[in-house]
């Protein structure tokens, strides 16, 4: 019981994510509102922006921004600054991110124009008669 | 121009005229159609360079803006991706030619930008091809994926739901194989294909890289449109601008496929993909037999053309999944023939489905008397299209649904057999049922139906609809050298066709 | 047998399909249109007829199309048994173009373009099947007829032909994709090739219930044989024009049917494979139900087609029961009865369709005393039903003389006794036929006096057809030879 506990205490950055991208997951399936919908979309993959995020994190470990002169003579101890490339990787992915709801904005604009809602059981009903 | 170049103007031709659409596109739209056109047949000339090219070297690494891989991203080419590379190009020449025609006749004024999106999935789509980089491939993919839901929800009816539905399940997806590739990374440090097939295999974390291929897996799925999570489908390719639909269809699951394809080989290898986990290789291939089942079922329930060539399309889907999965060469074999020739049928099917529309307005089956009279050339177009699905020979799909069975029969599943057959003649009855309302009825009164005369449609809609169901009959009969001098080279190590 | 590489085989399967588009194109005039038709089917029977000679002598040609599947190109080639088969049915497609002109000028049908040109590609699909070197090939071609035959099948275009031609499909596309197919792929994977070699080519390949199940899934699947209880298609595509009754259920469809069943029993399994594992006797046992049950139910047909449809069910078992016995005589008898049975049953069902076209009538007790008013085609009828039959001196003669032999040979008494009964049934649906035409009185319905023999066009292919049932039995020769090279090898 006792190591479990300490497992999950320490890991506790995962478990927060884990339960960020099930409450994304809920919403993007559970929810009847579009923009609910959409919202938990951006949940979800935000959680896991903040997952490949804190990969590269370091115990002690300082932002990633060193002098060029002194990179160049003594070259960059890895144990001291914190790893870039999943910081960069989820630039990436962020702007996936803003780009798909931008469309999705867009489109939810065009079915709000059309059906005057956005529930989607009444975008049914409204489709079915 | 030096041929290891070539692939990347291949690439590189469909994107810059995407910008160059929509900026003369504004000025006059007679620019649009010889713009993407001539790109689209420079990249296809390309493309088919890059085959013969690689035929003859051998397969090459291409390291882009000259950043050294595991670090810099690299374009893999070859065999698989060179074909991969022409199929996608010269379904993309032939369904833009049709495309031309039906985009000005359903969004008159709004063409640049559909072709402006359109044109980016293209290059999108070649890209995802070559990519040799496992997040490289989650922007492409997510590439395909936004242009893919701005051009669905540029239909009409119920099409902007629809889009929006595919915009959740594809992210999804899209999200579960990104969290696959950062298991990876977390594993391997690397993100570059190559370099993390070599990592792996001398790991110690069993849970770690079983979740991380879960993840790949499932996300792929989604993205496929495997039963059952293959919701979204029917009504975004349905709903589509039929010009979009013909493009569409055909090519984004073919290409997700091979995705999984590389994932599957060239990330982990095969022993990993089909020994590492016990059960797991024979219960996929189950549930690729039920998906093939289900979704044949479901497509005799559809009223409507367009619906019923999506489930259709997504049984096809668990046809190529579950060949893969069988385990063995001739399986594999049998997947990426059918690639080929389910990119060609879908292709020749949903032209002939947007020619329909085009001059009749409607894909309803009580709308589709009497057709043959009316549209002969396109019905027998339509008709080669439908022998090939049924499995007639000598059609391509003959000899890929051969491959296939003849595959589960050598590893011993015939449950995949029992589908496969039952699925071919649930087709032969979805397709004669049509054939039957085109051949039989008089023609229904014609002045419910737009003020179109129902003559043949126009040449630009008829002539890519003619040469794919040419193409269908040149596949079929050329299988043989196709097997043996491309596809031989295209299957992962330690397996023969 | 020496094979020759050569493009005769390519050349008499695709003469017809050259005459498709200009059929297609002719289609104002009618003239022009027919002259196609039986331009391809003189030009047809020349090419198959000029390989005879080499095929007599021993030597074969072959033609390779395309390498599709390992070992298993997309061939033809020309041995005794593809001859003696296209012999038949390219001769007798002449003599069915010659009268469907008759008959679809006369009833003035519709469609007849469609019509003519469909029979090109069938024609073309049937010689494939003949001179098909491996079972692939000959799959292709098999399907290539089942969808040819569709518009001729349907060609009424009423409601009556849409069931019958969902019926048709169901039937012949079902087995053939649902029991043909695996079958044909588990030979493959079993043998590793599918080339129709003396012998057999499963001989000590898997056990003895995977080469039984095989053997059924054969025979059941090639529903264009007719065996029970795959017979139901044949009488439901009645409903089509009577000369496609007639070529295409008398001789080219159904022939297709045994003629692949011949292909498998000699050529993938082999008589000694069979013999050894007693398999013949399944063959034989659906034959013979198949032969007693189909003479039984003709007799209670009145339907003048239907009657005829059922009689070609049970003759076309006749010819499987030859080739299940495994023994010489008796697998002479069942390849030859495919000649004498086509020329038979073609001139039945001509008269059938003269006696249409002629008076309208097509239930038989409607045709009480016609035969008075259309003599020859009565007399016609009789020589085709004595030959199915199997009375001397027509030529069903020598191949029921054979199967007898056969059963006698083989020691299979049960046999001689199913034999023998039938053609006491064939006799019993048969000839009361021409007796009530010549013999009764005119009938209360009140048919117009005013009616007289059939058009010209018509009577002469009905004519010709009958007296050749008569020459074949004083001239088999040629058959008979081609069939000994072909059992014998």
């Amino acid at each position: 019981m006792e190591p479990l506990l300490s497992e999950i205490v320490a890991k506790y950055n995962y478990w927060i994510y884990v339960v960020l991208m099930m409450i994304g997951f809920y919403a993007m399936i559970g929810k009847r509102n579009l923009v609910k919908k959409l919202l938990g979309m951006n949940i979800f993959q935000t959680a896991i922006i903040l997952f490949y995020v804190s990969i590269g994190g370091k115990r002690g470990g300082g932002i990633p921004i060193v002098d060029k002169h002194a990179a160049m003579l003594h070259g960059v101890d890895a144990t001291t600054v914190v790893n870039p490339l999943p910081h960069v990787l989820m630039l990436t992915a962020i702007v996936v991110s803003v780009s798909v709801t931008g469309v999705a904005l867009a489109i939810l604009i065009r079915i709000y124009r059309k059906y005057d809602t956005l529930e989607e059981d009444e975008i049914l009903e409204k489709i079915g008669r | 121009m030096n041929t290891p170049n070539l692939h990347l103007y291949v690439l590189a031709a469909p994107l810059l005229t995407a910008f160059a659409v929509n900026l003369l596109g504004r000025v006059s739209r007679t620019w649009i159609g010889p713009l993407v056109l001539g790109a689209l047949t420079f990249s296809a000339g390309g493309a088919l360079m890059t085959l013969l090219h690689v035929l003859r070297e051998g397969a090459f690494r291409y390291t882009i803006g000259n950043w050294q891989p595991p670090l810099g991203i690299e374009l893999v080419v070859d065999p698989l991706s060179a074909l991969m590379l022409l199929l996608v190009s010269a379904v993309a020449l032939l369904a833009t030619s049709s495309a031309l025609k039906s985009v000005a006749h359903e969004l008159p004024g709004r063409e640049h930008l559909f072709f402006t999106l359109y044109m980016i999935l293209i290059a999108g789509l070649l890209g995802l091809v070559l990519t040799g980089d496992a997040f490289n491939l989650y922007v492409l993919l997510e590439i395909t994926a936004i242009t893919t839901y701005g051009l669905i929800a540029m239909g009409s009816g119920r099409a902007a739901l629809s889009s929006f539905n595919y915009i959740i399940m594809g992210s999804i997806g899209a999200c579960f194989y990104l969290l696959g590739v950062g298991y990876l990374y977390i594993l391997t440090g690397t993100l570059n294909m190559a370099d993390i097939a070599q990592i792996l295999p001398g790991l110690d974390a069993p849970a770690a890289i079983a979740t991380a291929f879960a993840f790949l897996m499932v996300g792929l799925w989604v993205k496929m449109g495997l039963f059952p999570l293959h919701v979204w489908l029917p009504n975004a390719y349905s709903q589509a601008p039929t010009g979009a639909g013909a493009m569409i269809a055909p090519l984004m699951t073919k290409v997700t496929i091979y995705l999984m394809i590389r994932v599957m080989f060239s990330i982990f290898s095969p022993d990993y993909t089909f020994l590492a986990h016990a059960g797991i290789q024979a219960g996929i291939v189950w549930a690729a037999s039920l998906a093939i089942m289900c979704a044949s079922g479901l497509a005799l329930a559809q009223r409507n053309l367009r619906r019923m060539l999506t489930y259709i399309l997504v049984a096809e889907v668990a046809y190529m999944v579950g060949g893969v999965w069988l385990a063995n060469g001739t399986g594999i074999t049998g997947a990426i023939l059918h690639i080929v020739s389910d990119a060609m049928m879908t292709l020749c099917l949903f032209l002939a489905a947007a020619a329909i529309i085009y001059r009749t307005g409607s894909l309803e089956f009580d709308r589709l008397n009497g057709l043959y009279r009316r549209m002969p050339v396109t019905m027998a177009a339509f008709t080669v299209g439908a022998f090939s699905m049924i499995g007639v020979p000598p059609t391509c799909g003959f000899f890929s649904k051969w491959y296939l069975i003849l595959g589960a029969v050598r590893a011993g599943h015939p449950e995949f057999v029992t589908a496969l057959l039952i699925s071919s003649l649930i087709n032969a009855v979805l397709f004669f049922r049509i054939i039957e309302l085109a051949y039989f009825q008089p023609a229904s009164d014609l002045s419910r139906s737009e003020p179109q005369q129902a003559g043949e449609a126009p040449l630009l809609m008829l002539s890519p609809l003619l040469l794919s169901a040419v193409a269908l009959v040149a596949i079929g009969l050329g299988s043989g050298p196709l097997i043996e001098n491309i596809i031989r080279l295209a299957m992962p190590p330690g397996f023969a066709p | 047998m020496i094979y020759h590489s050569s493009m005769l085989p390519l050349a008499a399967v695709c003469i017809s399909l050259l005459a498709t588009v200009p059929i297609l194109l002719s289609d104002c005039k009618p003239n022009l249109r027919e002259s196609w038709t039986l331009l391809a089917g003189i030009g047809k029977f020349l090419l198959v007829a000029s390989m005879l000679p080499a095929v007599l002598s021993g030597h074969g040609f072959v033609f390779t199309l395309a390498e599709v599947v390992p070992e298993v190109p997309i061939q033809l080639r020309v041995d005794a048994m593809g001859m003696f088969f296209a012999l038949v049915a390219s001769f007798l497609w002449i003599c069915t173009s010659l009268y469907s002109i008759g008959y679809m000028r006369t009833l003035e049908e519709h469609n007849q373009t469609r019509y003519f040109a469909s029979f090109t590609i069938a024609i073309a699909a049937t010689i494939g099947v003949a001179f098909s070197a491996n079972l692939l090939t000959l799959y292709l071609f098999y399907e290539m007829l089942s969808l040819a035959t569709y518009p001729l099948v349907t060609h009424e275009c009423n409601a009556d032909a849409r069931t019958s031609g969902r019926k048709y499909l169901t039937y012949i596309l079902g087995t053939s994709i649902g029991l043909v197919l695996p079958a044909m792929i588990i030979t493959y994977a079993l043998t590793g090739t599918l080339d129709f070699t003396a012998g057999g080519i499963l001989a000590g390949k898997a056990s003895a219930a995977t080469l039984t199940l095989l053997l059924v899934m054969f025979l059941v699947g090639f529903a264009k044989a007719a065996i029970m209880p795959m017979h139901g298609w044949l009488p439901a595509a009645m409903v089509a024009p009577t000369p496609v009754s007639s070529f295409l259920h008398g001789v080219a469809v159904v022939k297709v049917g045994v003629f692949s069943i011949v292909r498998i029993i000699l050529g993938i399994f082999g008589p000694g494979l069979l013999q050894n594992l007693d398999l013949g006797v399944i063959i034989t046992t659906l034959a013979s139900i198949t032969v007693l049950v189909a003479s039984l139910v003709a007799l209670t047909q009145d339907n003048l087609k239907r009657r005829l449809a059922y009689s070609t069910i049970g003759q076309l078992s006749y010819m499987v029961l030859g080739i299940g016995m495994l023994s010489a005589a008796g697998m002479t008898g069942g390849i030859l009865h495919i000649a004498m049975h086509a020329f038979g049953k073609i001139t039945l069902f001509f008269c059938a369709g003269a006696i249409y076209v002629a008076s309208g009538k097509k239930y038989i007790s409607e045709m009480d005393g016609l035969g008075r008013r259309m003599p020859i085609t009565y007399g016609a009828f009789l020589l085709g039903a004595l030959s199915i039959i199997g009375v001397p001196p027509l030529g069903g003669f020598i191949s029921k003389w054979n199967l007898l032999s056969g059963t006698i040979e083989s020691g299979q008494w049960i046999l001689l006794l199913v034999l023998l009964t039938s053609s006491l049934l064939n006799a019993a649906y048969f000839l009361p036929i021409v007796y009530r035409g010549v013999f009764a009185g005119t009938g209360g319905n009140g048919s117009p006096v005013e009616i007289r023999e059939a058009p010209l066009f018509c009577l002469i292919p009905l004519t010709a057809t009958a007296l050749l049932s008569v020459g074949l039995f004083f001239f088999p020769d040629v058959f008979l030879e081609l069939v000994h090279i072909a059992v014998f090898r």
